[in-house]
């Protein structure tokens, strides 16, 4: 996202705050969401009137009732049309569409793919608790393979998604993943989020502590985080463990763990945002935590790329065609080619 | 010799060929040509779903009917003067509607055996007896058009593309019309094509020439100019006039025009042609569904654009949802219902009228939306502009019924100056220091458009129930029945802001009332022309525009007749309403073929009541 940088608006936290009462469950990961993109949006300079959220259905969409800005609500799976319909039509907005995994690659699935390929200047924030919260349990389509679940009682056989190489499969022009308890991270991401012109995906593993308690909790608990998360960042190395002495090598285009105390630092991966195809690689980073010998998973900006947004392309053809045709005369228009006159 | 020229009221003519033989094409250059000479006219194009059906069967007839005369024609008309076919099939699907005594132009090399065996004659009919009561002109077009374009460097073929010209200027002789539109059109098309242009150009030429010249053709008729109402003319189609009148309502709100939509038959071309006035400021959005059509036209109203969608009946199916979130959001949108033939895919460039209780009533839970429906081609411009105007001054959804036969018939139409057409008053709050209240309402129950950009009114809005005035996400039971009833008595307030409804014609007491709305308006209307005013009958017309809410004083005018007569193209929809909301017991005249009613097979109907 990038807005004309408005000046540094007094915007705080407290602002941003509703008179609506939160109702998520006590617990769940979406308060911790909302906590630091309340904490995060001050810092973006951007006035308050100026920014819409703009959700789906499902838990995490009820985010805009508990955020003092323009917001709506809308329908299950719908936000990202609803969004590129206001984008196209007010660049001026910063927008924000708040989905979850149900509402955004399932129901939504075909908007979202869109949105990503046109690259509308939004922000996603997809919230990815693996399961449907609002229904109350029901398997999503990111939810593991055999998961047990109110719908798959003897265990799921739908293959999941794989957000981020969703997202990287529709040519998104900005790809990360956080995680909801992050309180540095995700508020980094957000920002960098914002700074990208062109749509912003972001993945935010988030726990649903009534129907999906701990999913995400190897990459989220002090004990397992060093091992099992990779942070990235741009230009730098591959880096991870407990002791920071795990890296990754690419073999070809296997990537392998390695012991850095073995092998030095001098052929590790260094992370660069603007490759497309190791981006690819990265975002298959996908294994299960509980396999022997899997990768970690990554964290941060897998990819970013300039392309010129939707909303812009079509200003300039509208403009490029009024200067050619000239604005545009309604007396003119009634008329049409050819008429004739009855006396 | 000298032809002589007989002098018509008026004249049906159908042009009739495979489609590939460009008949669309024929029948508007025809129709463009009489419209500059000052006719009435009314037309119909019939075309097949397939782009290429195989050639020269049943199915790849495409057609196109017009009627024009000296006096206001109000439909394409019923049976045919002349018919041209261009193919054996096309002489099959329609020799039934030729009249008896009627002209048919038959292009013999579309009667070879293959053409014959596709069509299924077992032998050529134009050697046949059974021809014996029209007037048959045998004219070997394709070879004609051949001779006439030796020496162009086109194969045969594209040679054989000309061959709708050489009808064309045929026809043109035939009604003493000289070609000067065509060609100027035809200039235009090929400006980059010197050779197509020479070839298209010669070939109409050739065809006048050959009525000219050869001895055959005894008698050219003529149509004089018809006797409108004093002005300027343009001929204009349905979904033009759709376009047009949505421009206008965006030039005269002064909001921004954007136009999501998703291609279907018959509403494409509105976003073929509002796609091409992006100097009028128009965005158009080719969504990927008709979902994210509807979803994206919501953004843009959101943000204070007039957001418009526009469908035909599949696509109206996938919209509803998104239809009732603007009803909860009380916020301007209007969804453009092209209709056609249904159920599911059904006939899709047929036309019906069978969408009008999906628009009054197919939506989840009580979801009321004006509906506005448009009666003629140019009626269209009007007409969308009201739904367009109720949308913005009400703050509602709002939908806009057209159908096929609207959409790509066409007719002249006396076309307003910008200055004549009325402002349509938009307000957007401004803070006033107290706490924003999103769905407090004035007294046409409407809520305040607050858009964002604008400091201090920050709002959420979305699809659960709201609470009165403040518009909070409520479940309290009371409020949810007051918010229902409201949403509802809005709708029915508009109707406080209509026009009375009109009687067409007829009187304002007597024995039958038809009833009609959409495009049976010319039939019902030359019917009843006819029974009234030539026949002394007490029967009046009535059409409806605004279906929901009705004028107020619908009821009153209804009651005034002993009987009320309902015809409509499908298995009897307004019917219901109207049984429902006066209690009367009207009688439904239903035909559903996918073309529009016949003025015969109504004016044997309505005499048939009148005499019950
Ligand atoms: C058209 C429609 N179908 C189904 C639903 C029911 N529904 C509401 S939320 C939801 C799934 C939500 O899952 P997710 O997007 O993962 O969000 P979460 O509740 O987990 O945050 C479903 C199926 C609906 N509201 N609308
Ligand atoms: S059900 Fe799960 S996702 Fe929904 S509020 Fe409760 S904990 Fe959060």
């Amino acid at each position: 996202m990038n807005i004309p940088s408005a000046p540094a608006t007094s915007l705080t936290t407290k602002d941003l705050k509703t008179d609506q009462d939160v109702r998520w469950c006590p617990g769940c990961g979406d308060y911790s969401i909302l906590a630091q993109t309340h904490r995060t949006l001050p810092e973006l300079g951007i006035p308050r009137e100026k920014i819409v959220f703009i959700s789906g259905i499902g838990c995490s969409s009820r985010f805009p009732y508990y955020t003092n800005t323009y917001g709506m609500h809308s329908i299950h799976g719908r936000a990202t049309a609803i969004a590129s319909g206001l984008k196209a039509t007010r660049p001026d907005l910063s927008v924000w569409i708040i989905t979850g995994d149900g509402d955004g690659l399932s129901i939504g699935g075909n908007h979202l793919i869109h949105l990503l390929r046109r690259n509308f200047d939004v922000n996603i924030l997809l919230f990815n608790n693996q399961i449907y919260g609002l229904t109350k349990g029901q398997y999503s389509p990111t939810s593991e393979f055999k998961k047990l679940t109110k719908s798959t009682p003897y265990g799921s056989i739908d293959y999941p998604f794989n957000p981020v190489a969703l997202a990287l499969g529709a040519d998104a022009t900005f790809v990360a993943r956080s995680m909801d308890v992050a309180s540095k991270h995700l508020p980094e991401i957000i920002k960098r989020a914002h700074a990208h012109k062109g749509t912003s995906f972001v993945e935010i593993y988030q726990n649903c502590n009534i129907f999906n308690d701990g999913a995400f909790m190897v990459y989220t608990e002090k004990a397992t985080q060093p091992d099992e998360a990779l942070f990235l960042e741009h230009g730098k190395p591959l880096i991870f463990g407990a002791n920071r002495d795990k890296g990754i090598r690419l073999n070809g285009f296997t990537p392998e763990v390695v012991n850095i105390q073995e092998t030095g630092t001098s052929d590790l991966w260094i992370h660069d945002e603007t490759d497309q195809v190791k981006a690819q690689i990265l975002a298959r980073f996908f294994d299960d935590p509980a396999k022997p010998n899997h990768l970690p998973r990554p964290f941060g900006v897998f990819y970013v790329q300039q392309r010129p947004t939707y909303e812009e392309l079509l200003e300039e053809q509208i403009q490029s065609v009024t200067e050619r045709l000239g604005e545009g005369d309604l007396d003119k228009l009634l008329r049409g080619k050819e008429v004739w006159e009855i006396k | 010799m000298q032809a002589t020229v007989e002098t018509k009221e008026a004249v049906v003519i159908k042009f009739a060929g495979d489609s590939g033989d460009g008949m669309q094409l024929t029948g508007s250059q025809f129709t463009n040509e009489i419209v500059l000479g000052g006719s009435d006219i009314s037309t119909f194009p019939d075309f097949p779903a397939e782009i290429r059906a195989p050639q020269g069967t049943l199915a790849g007839v495409s057609g196109f009917q017009l009627h024009f005369g000296s006096r206001e024609i109000y439909t394409p008309g019923d049976e045919y003067d002349v018919l041209v076919a261009m193919n054996a099939a096309a002489l099959k699907v329609n020799i039934k509607r030729l009249k008896k005594g009627g002209i048919l132009i038959a292009n013999t090399s579309g009667f070879d055996s293959k053409n014959l065996r596709l069509a299924g004659y077992d032998k050529n009919p134009l050697q046949d007896e059974q021809l014996g009561n029209y007037t048959v002109y045998e004219m070997d077009v394709t070879r004609l058009t051949r001779e006439c374009l030796e020496g162009l460097p086109l194969g045969t073929k594209e040679k054989d593309r000309s061959k709708n010209m050489f009808v064309l200027g045929f026809l043109f002789w035939m009604y003493n019309k000289t070609p000067d539109s065509t060609i100027r059109f035809l200039q235009e098309k090929f400006d980059k094509d010197p050779v197509v242009l020479e070839a298209n150009i010669r070939s109409i030429q050739a065809g006048y020439n050959y009525g000219d010249t050869t001895e055959t053709f005894t008698t050219r008729f003529a149509v004089a100019a018809a006797n409108l109402e004093p002005g300027v003319y343009r001929n204009i189609m349905g979904n033009q006039a759709t376009v047009l009148g949505l421009i206008t309502a965006s030039k005269k709100s002064g909001l921004p025009l954007f136009y999501g939509s998703y291609p279907i038959t018959p509403a494409s071309d509105i976003l073929h042609m509002l796609a091409r006035h992006k100097n009028f400021g128009v965005k158009t959005f080719q969504a990927e569904d008709e979902i994210a059509a509807i979803c994206s036209a919501i953004g843009a109203s959101f943000g204070g654009c007039l957001g418009v969608t526009g469908t035909s009946g599949p696509g109206m199916a996938l919209k509803t949802e998104a239809m009732g979130l603007a009803v909860m959001l009380e916020i301007p949108l209007v969804i453009i219902d092209v209709q056609r033939g249904g159920p599911s895919t059904g006939l899709p460039t047929k036309t019906e009228q069978a969408d009008l209780l999906q628009a009054l009533y197919g939506r989840n839970s009580e979801c009321p939306m004006p509906v506005v429906a448009a009666s003629s081609p140019s009626d269209c411009f009007e007409s969308v502009f009201e739904a367009c105007r109720i949308a913005i001054q009400h703050m509602t959804p709002v939908i806009f019924l057209s159908d096929g036969y609207i959409a790509n018939g066409s007719e002249p139409w006396k076309f307003p100056a910008a200055a004549d057409i009325p402002e349509i008053k938009v307000t957007f709050a401004r803070p006033n220091g107290q706490p924003f209240m999103p769905y407090q309402r004035d007294e046409k129950l409407s809520r305040p458009w607050a858009i964002p950009g604008t400091p201090g009114l920050e709002h959420r809005v979305g699809g659960l129930e709201k609470e009165n005035i403040t518009g909070n996400v409520s479940y309290d039971p009371d409020n949810h029945e007051l918010m229902v009833k409201l949403r509802e008595e809005k709708v029915q307030r508009i109707a406080d802001y209509l026009p009375q409804q009109k009687i067409e014609i007829g009187p304002e007491k007597g024995k039958l009332l038809i009833l009609g709305w959409g495009s049976t308006y010319g039939v019902i209307k030359s019917v009843v022309k006819d029974l009234y005013e030539q026949e002394g009958l007490p029967v009046a017309h009535v059409h409806l525009r605004y279906l929901k809410p009705f004028p107020t004083n619908l009821g009153r005018l209804l009651r005034n007749f002993e009987k009320v007569l309902i015809p409509e193209i499908n298995n009897g929809q307004l019917i219901k309403v109207i049984r429902d909301q006066f209690l009367i017991p009207a009688i439904g005249y239903n035909r559903i073929r996918g073309v529009p009613i016949t003025k015969t097979e109504l004016k044997e109907k309505a005499l048939e009541v009148l005499q019950s």
